[in-house]
């Protein structure tokens, strides 16, 4: 580079910065209350505690990701055994297990119709699942590719479409139909680890490997709202029940409550005692808790409202890889490295 | 054993590092003169060894220190155990905290994990080397194992292995007794965290290897659009945080009575009665529903919408009110949004026909701006043409009809029909719930078959006899 361009990207990098900074110092000005003052009036949470109801056994090697179908029975599962299972939770049977291409897979998701499951992982690919075939046999259905880096999480917004996130620093929205790629949303980074949808459909967010998290408007493929605060990987991220905030799980061992309206971190959830990064999460029904899986092989239940924890799922042997909270609230499944998924409630 | 365990290990992985940190900071205060442990003596038959503690006194301090309960004080202790930071002097290879009067030692910086010196099979191969020399059958069989490997791999180099390892246990002579022993048992602590016996964890397994990628580049265009960004970012509204604090509040509270995972469930919860009456009365379509249930179509025009039963009673209610093509509008629009690529102009047309051409049989009132907008849209139909039209019924329902409804004699009749299930009365014969037998992983479904048979004959045999 040129010591003319070199300028000119300094100038530009200094605009930048100072257009950061009074970002901040707009959002600072709309804090006119701490999260103790706001939530005075209600008292925290007691003691929660939920028991194993059900252990889900068959994978051979570590779970990477886990998925609840709509009718909060079903659930899918992705494992290094190179196997994707869908499970009946209630009485453990495996539905189908599904053999993959790769066994390199990070992530898996259930249409909402749960007519179709999905996976990725190191190849790089999305692979589509007919589990409604009509002789019974679940083929592959379509192969997304055209990320250049890792799939690291994938969701569907209908048996039309669906969203990945990837390595390669972008999230894409595809169309299922002809495996084309309708909408590439960049601006991360850092490797994009994780994505939620939001309740009306209309909104994505996305948490990245350069500490910051996204809120992406699938209609017009930009980016709405950026939030930073973590210090380091965001693995995690959901929406509050009510689709007014983000939740964000982190490497920095800490979740925090990112509010819409407020373009803000509202709330962090964390404390001195918890030194192990946060790999997955998801609110119970109401938002009032939240479950997260930490690297330390337990999940903590937080009260989302007075950030204090009130409850430890301690039953597995390994790192937690990823939870989920029934779409009926009814019950939460962990799933582990130690091969196991866990049914609580 | 496979071979991972003999490859060289180029450190410890970066997403840790931030946990390791926290840990060293625990570590550090512990060790603090003032505020840290109470160190005791080790007494090995006539050598005396400083720096030691029980594990009673770690918890005891990491209790006091965190305020935190007994149970969380172990896991936490246990954690600096697994990761190498306090060492068992006991039972060596059992990296486990016990809350008794089991001695244990801190270790020393040199060998922290964080410090990201690369365990190479030269340094193994030169740990095992001065152990097989120092003490004949000194070494476990599967050290044994490895160190034949390691002898076969690096051949090349064995002299220098054994010069080393002879040279190492020489100068370690010249020490006193209790150093060479503290010396000799930091090694092991290392060397068992960094070489895992065969099925203890890996507390460095950080997964599958991620590609390190080609982070973006920052040059001019992505400074342009990042200033791009920050105006448009700059510009927006902000709400008070007071009132989104409020607003969360207001949401969890609505929705306490309603979340199974804080207050339980009506007539039981599945999961633990094995009876499915709880999603039987919540089905998408039933005779009566459950109160909760009707409860929550007041709480948004989405909860009524998102709700199958719901909607029909909306649409019943719209009817009568001779405003029903509205919602059908909405639900048409809905189906374009969710639907297939390939039938999206099918379906715009079907809509234009019905609803929006003049004449049309359920024409819907819609504004000149948003008509013209949507009427050019069309000509080239895409899966968001109707965006604009369907916000504005939504809002036209959500303002007018969906008020009135939740006044009205059929929601309230509604609410008052709906059932409130009793409280499934806990069985007291335990085991007279069915066996419910797991049918068998796919992988093991030959070997496994034969041993299932075994048990549920004795399940049978169980059930038969009580």
């Amino acid at each position: 580079m040129t010591t003319i361009a070199m300028g000119e990207m300094e100038q530009l990098r200094k605009e930048a910065d100072n257009l950061k900074d009074q970002i901040t110092a707009a959002r600072k000005a709309m804090q006119d209350t701490t999260l103790q003052e706001a939530a005075a009036s209600i008292n925290v949470v007691g003691r929660v505690q939920l028991k194993t109801r059900k252990t889900l056994r068959g994978h051979l090697a570590k779970i990477y990701a886990m998925h609840w179908s709509t009718d909060s029975k079903l659930c899918v599962s992705a494992s290094q055994d190179g196997k994707l299972i869908v499970w009946d939770s209630i009485t453990t049977n495996k539905v189908n297990a599904i053999p993959l291409k790769s066994s390199w897979v990070m992530t898996c998701a259930y249409a909402p119709s749960g007519n179709l499951v999905a996976c990725g992982g190191l190849d790089n690919m999305c692979s589509i699942y007919n589990l409604k075939g009509k002789d019974g046999n679940v083929k592959v259905m379509r192969e997304l590719a055209a990320h250049t880096g890792y799939l690291s999480c994938c969701r569907f917004l209908s048996d039309s479409e669906i969203i990945t996130s990837s390595g390669d620093c972008t999230c894409v929205l595809w169309d299922i139909e002809t495996g084309t790629q309708k909408t590439i949303f960049a601006g991360h980074q850092g490797d994009c680890m994780s994505l939620a949808v939001s309740p009306d459909f209309k909104f994505f967010i996305s948490g990245a490997c350069d500490f910051t998290a996204k809120l992406w408007d699938i209609r017009e493929g930009t980016c709405r709202q950026t939030f930073g605060g973590h210090e380091s990987d965001i693995n995690a991220i959901g929406f509050f029940p009510n689709g007014n905030a983000v939740i964000t799980g982190s490497d920095d061992a800490s979740c925090k409550l990112y509010d819409l309206r407020a373009d803000q971190e509202l709330i962090t959830y964390q404390d001195s005692s918890i030194m192990c990064g946060v790999t997955s999460l998801a609110p119970s029904l109401s938002g009032r808790l939240l479950l997260a899986g930490y690297d330390d092989f337990n999940v903590n239940i937080w009260d989302t409202l007075k950030a204090e924890r009130v409850g430890v799922l301690a039953g597995h042997d390994n790192r937690v890889s990823c939870i989920g909270v029934s779409s009926d609230g009814m019950a939460c499944c962990t799933g582990s490295w130690d091969s196991f998924l866990k049914i609580w409630n | 054993m496979t071979i991972n365990t003999l490859l060289v290990k180029e450190g410890c992985p970066q997403e840790q590092m931030a946990c390791f940190r926290k840990m060293e900071k625990v570590i550090v205060a512990m060790q603090d003169p003032d505020m840290g442990m109470k160190m005791r003596n080790q007494r090995l038959l006539i050598t005396v060894i400083p720096h030691a503690m029980t594990g009673h006194d770690i918890i005891t301090w990491l209790i006091q220190k965190y305020c935190i309960s007994e149970e969380e004080a172990l896991h936490l202790g246990n954690l600096l155990v697994k990761y190498g930071y306090i060492y068992p002097l006991k039972e060596p290879r059992s990296l486990v905290l016990r809350r008794d009067e089991s001695p244990y030692r801190f270790q020393t910086p040199y060998f922290w994990t964080s410090t990201q010196w690369p365990a190479t099979e030269l340094d193994y191969a030169i740990y095992l080397a001065k152990k097989n020399i120092r003490k004949q059958g000194e070494l476990m069989e599967y050290e044994k194992e490895r160190y034949s490997l390691l002898h076969k791999r690096i051949n090349h180099t064995w002299d220098f292995v054994v010069m080393q390892a002879r040279e190492q246990l020489r100068a370690s002579k010249q020490r006193r007794k209790a150093d060479r022993i503290v010396l000799e048992c930091q090694e092991q602590a290392y060397w068992l965290i960094n070489r895992p016996a065969p099925g203890m964890p890996n507390i460095l397994d950080a997964g599958l290897e991620r590609p390190n990628n080609l982070r973006v580049t920052l040059n001019s265009d992505f400074y342009k659009r990042e200033i791009e960004a920050c105006q448009r970012a700059l510009g927006r509204n902000r709400v008070k945080s007071s009132n989104c604090l409020e607003g969360f509040l207001k949401h969890s509270e609505q929705y306490q009575n309603h979340d199974p995972i804080m207050q339980g469930c009506l007539p039981s919860n599945p999961w633990i009665s094995d009876d499915a009456a709880h999603w039987t009365m919540n089905a998408d379509v039933v005779p009566v529903p459950t109160r909760l249930r009707v409860e929550r179509w007041s709480f948004s025009f989405m909860e009524l919408l998102s709700d199958t039963m719901g909607r029909k009673e909306f649409m019943t209610y719209l009817e009568k009110e001779f405003s029903a093509e509205n919602l059908c509008f909405w639900q048409a629009c809905e189906e374009i949004r969710h639907g297939e690529n390939s039938r999206i102009s099918e379906k715009v047309n079907e809509i234009y026909k019905n609803f929006l051409a003049p004449g049309a049989a359920r024409w819907v009132n819609i504004d000149s701006k948003t008509m013209y907008k949507t009427l050019e849209g069309i000509k080239r139909p895409h899966r968001f043409v109707m965006d604009d039209a369907q916000m504005h019924i939504y809002f036209l329902m959500k303002k007018d009809s969906y008020p009135r409804y939740l006044k009205s004699d059929l929601y309230k009749n509604m609410l008052a029909k709906a059932i409130v299930p009793q409280e499934t009365k806990k069985s007291v014969f335990p085991f007279m719930r069915r066996q419910r037998h797991s049918s068998p992983s796919p992988a093991q479904a030959a070997t496994q078959a034969t041993e299932e048979d075994g048990r549920v004959k004795e399940a049978g045999q169980a059930g038969a006899n009580a």
